[in-house]
């Protein structure tokens, strides 16, 4: 199993599963339903937040949070 | 006269352009305030349509759902789903981005399902275009079953079509759902309406997911007990109606929008990312951005604030000589014009301050210090965004404290509104200075000179426990919110000049009739508690010194001391007396409530007792011997103790009255005085005790 964390910047994925009730809630509500694609484009300093491009707008989420995130890496730009 | 008034409230998600919208609508017909008992700031302005016809609009806090995960996001639910709330629209007005328009449309489709009366304004068109989509508005309109108008807010495009369209759609009642839940979840919505005695398939569903939210607590029990009869988990229900809204929502967009080649540069975003959320260049601009602010606020204000200060002086000095003398003159002069001076002087602070606020907020740029500051500041219960109000309180606590409101989690909020008072402000400065001078020679260590180490040691105290005291209360408050940091960035934007005027202006508005009449209003008691004194006492004062020369500085230093200011500062001399201080000291901290600095002018009056010369209050006090050894009053120890006193002490009635209005409860600024006074007195109990 791939989680959002691991995903090194540039890469492509698709969102399949979220295990944190709350947070899958909020990010479904925000576009990220199963089978969307994203890119991971930013990962701040730190350990700090990871942006994604999800449905033409970028989204950034806490690495923790982003562990409970299970994808599909694509590929890698 | 016909004159009907309709509500409308717009909704959208954040970023939409909810506020830009509404200001174009509105104008500077607003008044903002807060919803009674909660902090989120309440918008209402009045949008004139014709002779006969005005609306109520009001600005809902931005939200992607209606399943609340905020107070914030509550506020919107709370509105939009209770018939019988007193803010319920006869229209919502949905803004959505349309460069964005797949989440934005979610949050539509579920007020349509509502059953609402519903306008939906395509905003950003102007973006859209530049991204290559094309959105067909006529076939959107028919899908979705509602007028669509398509506007852009900050030129002000399209803005008289949407009025029009909004008088019209007054008597619409609306059609049909966009997604029938009552068809994914057959019987349960079913009974769940005859339980809330309503016919609104979604508001029922909302009930069944969310049976904590307030208003449904009397069917709390009957709707438990029905999910567990229809085997009906909440989050398993609310995830399985999102996902089935999304893909209705994808086919729908699928339908309506048209990818074309992008035109224009909107690359800029990421451009402007790789610099300013770099990991290195990233922290630097933000650092000298900070700098900037700082300087602006600190320096750059004190020219306007000058002019307020002397042009006050001018007034009081006119009116004191053109009112007939006596008590009315006084009233006048020391009671209300100080106060209102004292008000006003503020203002310079709170517009620089919120310009670049505004700025960096509208465009985009906040996000990414957010971004890039997340992980290092919530491990002591900061936020991103709670360094500004921290670095602007080194200037005033009153602004900063003010500049609060763009922090989204309450319980970091609140943090950050109780510790910036802790910062060492431009107030205290004329204090420090005063006893500095008095304490510590003027003598160089190192090639450093002592008196400014001192100084920088007390703006460090300030800072430094302004973190620990963040970190002890990470664990001390509780919140009911999810710490979740999910959040959008918003691609960069060009400021657009009259949202940052619109936002100043609001902010100086808040401050000078929200907080302007308590303010004025301790004014006077203060007066009072300095001017008068019980019985005859003020009498014998002038009786006694009557002829003798420079009579005026003793009568006033007499009456000061005679007065009920007097009096408690002598009552609290038992109190003070271990810090080192005497009643004398007792006196101006009560008076240097009315604003820190006051502090050096009542020490000047009241040691002019019994003083012939006309002296600076320096050489005054650095003259004065202890009545119990005979040496110099201002020892180390007593002036270090003093000085710690008002790093600590929250000795400002204007950031408590703001701190009041911000948390929109008397209990912060309680518990603030309480834990900043206790710091205050066991840190110069601590300090005068083993220095002296
Ligand atoms: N290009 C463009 N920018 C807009 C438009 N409407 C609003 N904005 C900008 O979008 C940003 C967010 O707007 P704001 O009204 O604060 O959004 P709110 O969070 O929904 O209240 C601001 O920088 C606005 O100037 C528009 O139609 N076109
Ligand atoms: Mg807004």
């Amino acid at each position: 199993m791939q989680c959002l964390a691991e995903l090194p910047i540039g890469s492509i994925g698709e969102m399949v599963r979220i295990f944190d009730n709350n947070l899958e809630q909020k990010l479904l509500e925000m576009g990220c339903t199963p089978g969307e694609n994203f890119k991971v484009i930013r990962k701040a300093p730190f350990g700090g937040p990871v942006a994604i491009l999800i449905s033409s707008y970028i989204l950034s989420i806490r690495r923790e949070d982003a562990k409970s995130i299970e994808v599909i890496e694509l590929r890698n730009e | 006269m016909s004159n009907q008034v309709f509500k409308i409230a717009l909704a959208g998600n954040p970023n939409s352009g909810k506020t830009t919208l509404f200001n174009a609508l509105t104008g500077l017909k607003q008044k903002v305030g807060n919803y009674p008992g909660i902090t989120v700031e309440k918008k209402l302005g009045t949008i004139r349509f014709s002779d006969d016809y005005e609306a109520i609009a009001i600005d809902l806090p931005g939200t992607y759902s209606l399943f609340p995960k905020s107070i914030d996001e509550e506020v919107a639910q709370q509105i939009l789903c209770n018939k019988d709330n007193s803010d319920y629209p006869d229209i919502t007005l949905v803004v959505a981005d349309a460069s964005n328009l797949r989440r934005t449309i979610f949050l539509l489709t579920q007020i349509i399902d509502l059953k609402m009366n519903v306008v939906l304004a395509l905003n950003m068109v102007d973006i859209a275009t530049k991204k290559g989509l094309i959105v067909d508005v006529n076939l959107l309109s028919k899908k979705l079953g509602i007028p669509v108008v398509a506007i852009n807010a900050r030129k002000g495009k399209g803005i008289e079509v949407l009025k029009k369209t909004l008088i019209n759609s007054l008597d619409r009642s609306p059609d049909y759902p966009f997604l029938d839940v009552g068809k994914l979840f057959k019987g349960a919505i079913k009974k769940a309406n005859i339980i809330r005695n309503v016919e609104n398939n979604y508001a029922s569903f909302m009930a069944l997911c969310k049976q904590k939210l307030s208003g449904e607590l009397e069917n709390r029990c009957a709707l438990n007990q029905l999910c567990k009869s229809e085997d009906i988990i909440p989050e398993r229900a609310q995830a399985k109606e999102t996902v089935n809204r999304y893909s209705l929502i994808d086919k729908l967009v699928k339908e309506t929008v048209k990818q074309g080649e992008p035109i224009g540069k909107y690359m800029i975003t990421r451009r402007l990312d790789d610099l300013l959320i770099h990991p290195f260049y990233g922290y630097i601009i933000f650092l000298l951005i900070l700098f900037v602010i700082f300087q602006v606020v600190f320096s750059l204000a004190t020219y306007p604030m000058d002019l307020i200060d002397g042009l006050f002086v001018d007034i009081q000095m006119f009116v004191a000589q053109t009112l007939p003398k006596g008590l009315l003159n006084d009233l006048v002069v020391n009671g209300i014009l100080a106060g209102l001076g004292g008000i006003l002087i503020f203002v310079p602070q709170i517009a620089f301050l919120f310009a670049f606020i505004a700025f960096l907020e509208d465009t985009g740029y906040m996000a990414r210090v957010s971004f890039i500051t997340d992980k290092l500041l919530r491990n002591v219960g900061l936020n991103g965004r709670s360094i500004i109000p921290l670095l602007s309180g080194a200037a005033c606590a009153v602004p900063a404290i003010m500049s609060t409101r763009t922090i989204s989690s309450w319980k970091e909020r609140i943090i950050t509104i109780l510790v910036t008072p802790l910062m060492s402000c431009s107030a205290r400065l004329p204090v420090y200075t005063l006893i500095i001078a008095l304490i510590i020679p003027a003598e160089d260590y190192f090639g450093f000179n002592l008196q400014g180490i001192v100084m920088m040691s007390f703006y460090m105290i300030g800072f430094i426990s302004a973190i620990l005291v963040a970190l002890l209360l990470k664990y001390i408050i509780k919140s009911k919110e999810y710490s979740y940091y999910i959040m959008e960035m918003p691609s960069y934007k060009i400021p657009d000049w009259k949202t940052v005027g619109y936002t100043i202006y609001e902010k100086v508005k808040i401050f000078l009739f929200d907080a302007g009449k308590i303010i004025i209003a301790v004014s006077i008691v203060l007066w009072f508690m300095s001017s008068f004194s019980p019985g005859d006492n003020f009498e014998k004062i002038e009786q006694k010194w009557k002829g003798h020369e420079n009579a005026e500085f003793n009568i006033n230093a007499d009456k000061l001391e005679a007065s009920y200011a007097g009096i408690i500062g002598k009552m609290i001399e038992p109190a003070i007396k271990p810090l080192g201080f005497d009643w004398k000291i007792g006196i101006s901290l009560i008076t240097s409530f009315a604003a820190r600095e006051v502090f050096v002018g009542t020490m000047s009056t009241i040691y002019s007792v019994g003083d012939s010369n006309v002296k600076s209050i320096q050489t005054r006090l650095s003259e004065l011997k202890n009545p119990d050894t005979g040496e110099a009053f201002f020892t180390p120890a007593v002036g270090i103790s003093l000085m710690l006193f008002y790093a600590f002490a929250m000795q400002c009635m204007t950031t408590i009255v703001i701190v009041y209005r911000e948390t929109n409860h008397w209990k912060w600024p309680f518990i603030q005085f309480i834990y900043m006074g206790f710091l205050a007195y066991v840190s110069s109990l601590i300090a005068y005790q083993l220095l002296s």
